[in-house]
């Protein structure tokens, strides 16, 4: 508990220093952005957060369940590949397909020289285009942990239901679905955070959100503070959104007295019905990774001979595999110490505490990596001090620009991740377990080793691979708090782009879909094992 | 079973090779230069010129300059940064203000790089310069109809202008430049002039450069070197640049730049290197690779960019650009520029 209490504080500290901007006064530039655009920035924002909340959880959580629940061609290769796009940087999502359906793109040029220049189509630089855009980035968090509480559940629930004499469809959407509900909700808060979040995607697409604005604040008027303080509104919605859904379940607890995920088979579809499960499958892949990753691949070979692989390419893949790895580990043991704590203590203020530890994901990487830099700054000073007095001298930067400044960045901005699925995981396993271990006399850490570890290691695994992926992505906090010469292949690829050598950057960026790619070839190693047997 | 002990061993690994990286000292070195740098591209070549000349090392950190600029000033007096570079004149005033430079005086830096592109205070100097100026379809618009950006409010351009967001940093420094050249109000109504012609925003100068050619729209506003570079691919790229302003202020021009840090551990390495890079020889690099004007007039422009001929430039100290930012981000905004 202490741990537990311990970890939410540090993790928070940064989070307390994007509050603490408010003691400066920033009226004038808050009277400015009321005058001329708070509202519309609201407005775009919310508009975004709900379009890419429900787009995600009916895409994820569809595609979860027909790969779940039914046998299609293809289903197999899709089970796993529908997690890939994940692997991809959104603004190389986005980027790709402007480039592939903007006004001088392939697509409409084409469809011009068919059909004559008067064409207009919708501009996807537009509200709905980043939607969908975000939708087809941020659907794999709902489809994975939809994925892995539909295989712990799902069938056999869905068996029983239909024993009892309900529809397949009523039989989902009255006792599957909501069973499944803390996975969704974790989903889909994280895709909605992340949405919140972003700025390389809506700054491509030219579409005004908060984030969008606390960038302009910050570089176009030079006002950090004012920035910091718009940042403080994102944590606010962000923290609304989660009390609206805890409102919303009320006391309503779903969890499984009994696994028997296994011997279950999937209904095989037929005739048009299979032929339209694969397509959708094919028609989400293509467009959130096919198209994308085909778009890098002909950057690639715009190259000459493929003579520009990068010289540090296998430093880039070392400092990115051991960055990410770390991370992973860490940020997944903090996340079961904190929901562990939680469910040992189940206060309404436990829950609320660490769910607020975890609401860094909904700010700008660059905020957070700077709230970062403010307490770790402090501290070298601190230990500078302590130096100076016992032993006489001076002492270097220890703690900022470290790997450890990193890691600790890490540990704020991706807590949420960590911590959700592993919660949701947790939420599943009923409390009578609990009870049941303490009456036999069995101690705290045997309980949580013998009986819940084994019980959630799906969850873990699916936690382990979010945060490695991401990770492998962060960009802004890595960029900042990274010691000299440290440098991971999305740096390198932050670079080349933001020069616009696409071409150049392509290779590096292939090698971020390839690390990605190997967390989820581990996970399918050690959770496939026979398909349906007991794990 | 098998798979928990492949767990366990690749558990092990991790932990093993994160103890070696956190491990791993700085091995002492001969001199170096450490720089802190916004800029990332077309500098290789006259840094390692300069080590070849000097033996000095240049150790870099590469960022976004609002957050290196806030690390610099987090790192205080114990910053290991001797240089700190950065795009855009606004981002250097800006560094200026926030004291995290120290004026140096040196007779070479003077004499290399002309008044209006380094700071009065001596604390910041450009490297090199970019022009911002008026591109249009040269199949679709005839040249003797531009003439100025204010001109761009013309009804004529209406549906047919290309711009950049107002968020865009050269966007938001073309904008505090005329502030500084024509006052706030003036200035205003240029803006609502552009607005009035309901711009398509686009966001990457060479997207904007695409969209001409591809006919989505026929002007727009862009930095010259974006165009030479796609010109260097396609000599046939329908798209060329008409010096704005030339019978008034001048075109803007902007730079990137860099200053020798407060707490600079290697301050005469740090004004070497500056130096340096304002010689003709580091200045031909810099044209050559990345295709933006040396600032150095000695130095020789890159043929596509010469092609386009001679050019009066906005004369106006660049440090406008950060005294006038903010009002500028504001006209926008006022003016309803997205």
């Amino acid at each position: 508990m202490l741990a537990a209490s311990a970890i939410a504080l540090a993790v928070a500290v940064p989070l307390l220093v994007v509050g603490a901007a408010w003691r400066h006064p920033a009226g004038d530039v808050w009277r400015h952005l009321w005058d001329t655009q708070l509202a519309g920035l609201l407005v775009n924002t919310l508009g975004l957060a709900a379009a890419v909340g429900v787009g995600t959880l009916v895409v994820g959580t569809g595609l979860a369940w027909l790969v779940v629940a039914y046998r299609f061609p293809g289903r197999r290769v899709f089970e796993w590949a529908l997690v890939l796009p994940l692997a991809v940087p959104a603004y190389v999502i986005g980027f790709a397909f402007l480039g592939m359906f903007d006004f001088s793109g392939p697509v409409q040029s084409a469809l011009r020289r068919a059909l004559g220049d008067g064409l207009r189509v919708p501009d996807l630089r537009s509200g709905w285009g980043v939607a969908l855009v975000m939708t087809l980035v941020f659907y794999p968090y709902v489809y994975l942990l939809a994925r892995s509480a539909f295989r712990e559940h799902g069938l056999a629930t869905l068996e029983t239901a239909r024993s009892l004499g309900h529809s397949r469809r009523r039989a989902f959407f009255e006792i599957v679905l909501p069973m499944a509900r803390p996975s969704l909700v974790a989903g889909v808060s994280l895709a909605v955070m992340e949405a919140l979040a972003d700025f390389g995607t809506v700054s491509t697409f030219g579409y005004r959100t908060l984030t969008e604005a606390i960038y302009r604040v910050w570089n176009g008027m030079f006002d950090r503070v004012a920035a910091t303080q718009l940042a403080s509104l994102l944590l606010l919605l962000a923290l609304a959104l989660l009390v609206l859904e805890r409102a919303l379940r009320g006391r309503r607890r779903f969890t499984q007295s009994q696994r028997r995920g296994g011997g279950v088979e999937g209904a095989r579809l037929r005739g048009w019905r299979a032929r339209v499960a694969t397509g959708a499958c094919l028609a989400v892949l293509g467009l959130a990774f096919v198209l994308p990753v085909g778009q890098l691949l002909l950057w690639a070979g715009e190259l000459v001979g493929g003579a520009r692989v990068p010289r540090n390419l296998p430093g880039l893949l070392g400092s990115t595999f051991v960055l990410a790895g770390a991370a992973a580990l860490s940020i997944c043991a903090l996340g079961l110490i904190l929901a562990y704590a939680v469910r040992l203590h189940p206060s309404p203020g436990a829950r609320f505490v660490a769910q607020l530890s975890s609401m860094g994901y909904a700010l700008p990487g660059a905020v957070i990596a700077v709230g970062v830099l403010a307490p770790i700054a402090w501290l070298d000073g601190v230990l500078h001090d302590v130096a100076k007095l016992v032993l006489g001298r001076p002492l270097d930067l220890l703690l900022t620009g470290s790997a450890g400044a990193v890691l600790f960045a890490y540990a704020v901005r991706f807590l949420a991740v960590g911590y959700q699925t592993i919660d949701a995981g947790l939420a599943r396993i009923p409390p009578s377990f609990d009870e049941a271990a303490r009456s036999l006399g069995v101690r705290l850490g045997s309980t949580l080793r013998r009986v819940h570890l084994p019980l959630m290691r799906g969850g873990l695994l699916t936690a382990a691979i979010m945060v490695w992926v991401e990770t492998m992505k962060e960009l802004p906090a890595t960029l900042l708090l990274r010691p000299l010469g440290l440098k991971t292949l999305a740096i390198e690829v932050w670079e080349l782009t933001s020069e616009s050598r696409w071409a150049e950057a392509a290779l590096p960026a292939i090698a971020i879909v390839l690390v990605g790619l190997f967390p989820l070839m581990l996970t399918t190693h050690l959770t496939a094992g026979p398909p349906h047997g007991p794990r | 079973m098998r798979s928990r002990a492949f767990t366990l061993r690749l558990g092990l690994a991790v932990i093993g090779s994160v103890a070696l990286f956190l491990g791993v000292a700085p091995a002492p070195a001969a001199e170096e230069v450490v720089l802190y740098t916004a800029r990332h591209y077309g500098q290789e070549k006259a840094f390692d010129a300069f080590t070849q000349k000097t033996g000095i090392q240049i150790k870099t950190l590469n960022g976004e300059a609002g957050p290196l600029l806030e690390r610099l000033k987090a790192e205080g007096e114990r910053s290991p940064a001797d240089v700190f570079f950065t795009v855009d004149a606004g981002n250097l005033w800006n560094a200026a203000r926030a004291g995290v430079f120290a004026p140096v005086t040196s007779a070479e830096l003077t004499k290399n790089v002309p008044a209006h592109l380094r700071d009065p205070e001596h604390r910041w100097f450009g490297l090199t310069m970019r022009a911002r100026t008026i591109m249009y379809n040269t199949k679709k618009v005839n040249p003797a109809d531009l003439s100025t950006y204010e001109a761009l409010g013309e009804p004529r351009w209406k549906g047919r202008l290309c711009l950049r967001s107002s968020g865009y940093i050269y966007n938001q420094s073309l904008l505090a430049t005329m502030i500084k050249r024509h006052g706030e109000p003036r200035a205003e109504q240029i803006v609502k002039g552009w607005v009035a012609n309901q711009p398509t925003i686009i966001s990457g100068d060479t997207k904007i450069l695409e969209a001409i050619a591809a006919g989505q729209c026929d002007v727009g506003l862009t930095n010259t070197y974006y165009l030479a570079r796609l010109l260097a691919k396609d000599p046939n790229f329908p798209v060329a640049p008409l010096w704005a302003n030339q019978a008034t202020t001048g075109t803007h021009v902007n730079v990137s730049g860099g200053g020798v840090t407060a707490h600079a551990k290697n301050r005469a390495g740090a004004i070497k290197l500056l130096e340096f890079l304002s010689t003709l020889e580091a200045q031909q690099m810099f044209a050559d690779t990345s295709m933006e004007f040396p600032v150095n007039p000695k130095a020789e422009i890159h043929a596509i960019v010469r092609s386009w001929g001679p050019f009066k430039q906005d004369d106006v100290n660049v440090a406008a650009a950060g005294e006038f930012q903010a009002a500028a981000t504001r006209l926008a905004d006022r003016a309803g520029y997205k």
